[in-house]
């Protein structure tokens, strides 16, 4: 269970460039949650997902991941209980290293790094993950991630930060950067992979129809603030169209994606 | 060229071969330019000196090991926590190191170390191949030790740690304790090298570091120029290879009479004709 309270970043705080990023958020995940955030460049989307993995500081507020205070925690003992995605498929995988070395990292997330030899004793579990995936990976173990294309590794590092289960998933348009059907075959893995393993996850995408297809809740987030929550009942009954309207009467803006979309 | 000519040059590539390989963790692993190494060699130099003098050239060894190592933690402390550019880091560490070195040698500028015990004197008896194996024994120690802790767990979070580092902090290892760790085992090794370098020449001096960045670096690029792979062991070869092989070409300058203090110019313009030849190997594939 998720819980956001009073959640504030002010970016250069007390100077002329003061900004405030996030002002004052509130909510609350159930176990399980799977929720899609919307909003427009600069509403803060990213900025919360920064401020919960810790690559910002928060100014004030509390993040309670099951009643734990991550707050306290620097950024990499979060990532024992947070996966992530990024938009830049390049930045969840080490190129140099091959699949299999990059998995076996992922595998020995939360645990004591040892000075004991790295073991091909996983390979057979790795190859039994990758084919989940469908991308014929799982016949290129040794293969440099280097050499794989953007699709593929986004996939792996969906893979990766799903591995050892987390408590939270953030995925930060993770499908963006790719084509339209890699997209598709991408955000289908991750709905199932949620489902499977009933990870609390939040997702955001600048697609309408996908922020609407997936998951159970939908924020809409503008100037720093959450301006509408979806609930599971209201999202069933909701059509794109509806979802456009709501989106661009509760912001009163008509960015090019939603003027396209109608 | 006589017999003790190459294997004087054989010698003093195996000792550049150590300080290459400690090279090799922080430029190639860690990915990160490190010139505590010209300030870490003399500290080797003067630590296995003082040693030495009071006949204990073995402990000299493994003392400069732990205090070069102190010095690397010292610049990856300035690299995490203060997040001081890696260059700048290790050139404050350098400067700083220069008024220790000269504090170690009780404020002398150079130490001799003629007619003491060094650590190549219980050999003395297959002169004159004795040091020969001493070094060279050496670096087959430490090419095993690093091939067999850079496929540990933890090497391998070193080794991501050099490529992604986000991706090393995704998965909830401390990048800024790989970098202490590295740049440590890194300036271990350099300063080692050092200190076998010190009771080989018999001379401890101040400004016996100078240049030595230059020469791992040339060491490296030409090894793994010379002998392309992924494979980690054969990278150690490469860089041991490319140590003596680069000692090969000062001492073949030397012989045909190249004055001494060229010879840091012709390490400057090596090391620019290796990396030009790679870059200039990758221009002219992008043309085809």
């Amino acid at each position: 269970m998720l819980e956001i309270k009073d959640l504030t970043v002010i970016f250069n705080e007390g100077t002329v460039n003061e900004k405030v990023a996030l002002s004052h958020i509130d909510f609350t995940l159930e176990q399980g949650d799977f929720v899609t955030i919307i909003g427009s460049n600069g509403a803060g989307k990213s900025t919360l997902f920064q401020a919960i993995s810790g690559a910002v500081n928060v100014s004030k507020g509390q993040i309670l991941l099951n009643g734990d205070d991550l707050t306290k925690y620097p950024e990499y003992q979060r990532s024992r209980y947070i996966g992530r995605l990024f938009q830049d498929p390049l930045k969840g995988t080490a190129p140099s290293m091959t699949i299999e070395e990059n998995l076996s990292l992922s595998s020995q997330r939360g645990k004591h790094f040892s000075l004991s030899l790295f073991s091909h004793k996983n390979k057979e579990e790795f190859r039994q993950a990758l084919k989940q995936l469908d991308l014929g990976l799982e016949d290129r173990l040794d293969t440099k991630v280097g050499t794989l294309s953007g699709g593929q590794r986004q996939a792996l590092t969906l893979l990766m930060a799903t591995y050892v289960t987390p408590q939270l998933l953030l995925l930060d348009e993770h499908t963006a950067a790719l084509d339209p059907k890699t997209a598709q075959k991408v955000l289908k893995m991750t709905s199932k992979i949620v489902h499977n393993d009933n990870i609390t996850t939040l997702m955001i995408t600048h697609n309408m129809e996908d922020a609407l297809k997936y998951g159970n809740k939908t924020m809409i987030m503008k100037d720093g603030q959450i301006i509408a929550l979806i609930d599971e009942q209201e999202k069933k009954k909701m059509s794109v169209d509806d979802l456009i309207h709501l989106y661009s009467s509760s912001t009163q803006e008509y960015n090019d994606r939603v003027l396209l979309k109608q | 060229m006589n017999l003790t000519i190459v294997i004087g040059m054989l010698e003093l590539g195996g000792i550049f071969a150590i300080l290459s390989l400690g090279l090799y963790i922080s430029y190639k692993i860690l990915n990160l330019p490190d010139l505590t190494v010209d300030g870490s060699f003399t500290l080797g130099c003067a630590v296995s000196a003082m040693f030495t003098i009071h006949s204990m050239p073995y402990v000299g060894i493994l003392l400069s090991f732990i205090i070069g190592a102190l010095a690397g933690v010292m610049t990856g402390l300035l690299i995490t926590k203060l997040n001081i550019m890696p260059l700048l880091a290790g050139i404050l560490t350098m400067t700083g190191l220069y008024s220790i070195n000269l504090r170690i040698m009780n404020d002398s500028p150079n130490v001799s170390l003629f007619e003491c015990d060094s650590l190549f004197t219980s050999l003395s008896a297959l002169e004159p191949y004795d040091k020969l194996i001493v070094i060279y024994g050496l670096v087959i120690l430490i090419c095993l030790f690093l091939y067999y802790f850079l496929r540990t767990q933890l090497g391998l979070a070193l080794r991501a740690c050099g490529d992604n580092e986000d991706m090393v902090r995704a998965s909830s290892i401390d990048t800024d304790k790989m970098k202490i760790l590295g740049l440590a085992l890194a300036n271990g090794f350099v300063a080692m090298a050092g200190a076998v370098f010190a009771q080989h020449q018999t001379f401890s001096d101040i400004n016996n570091g100078t240049g030595m960045m230059v020469i791992g670096l040339a060491s490296i690029i030409v090894g793994l120029t010379f002998i392309k792979s992924d494979k980690i062991l054969f990278q150690l070869i490469g860089v041991v290879f490319g140590a003596v092989f680069y000692r090969a070409i000062l001492t073949v300058a030397l012989q045909m009479g190249l004055p001494t203090g060229d010879l840091k110019l012709l390490s400057a313009v090596l090391v620019v004709i290796a990396i030009a030849s790679t870059s200039l190997k990758s221009r002219r594939k992008k043309k085809c």
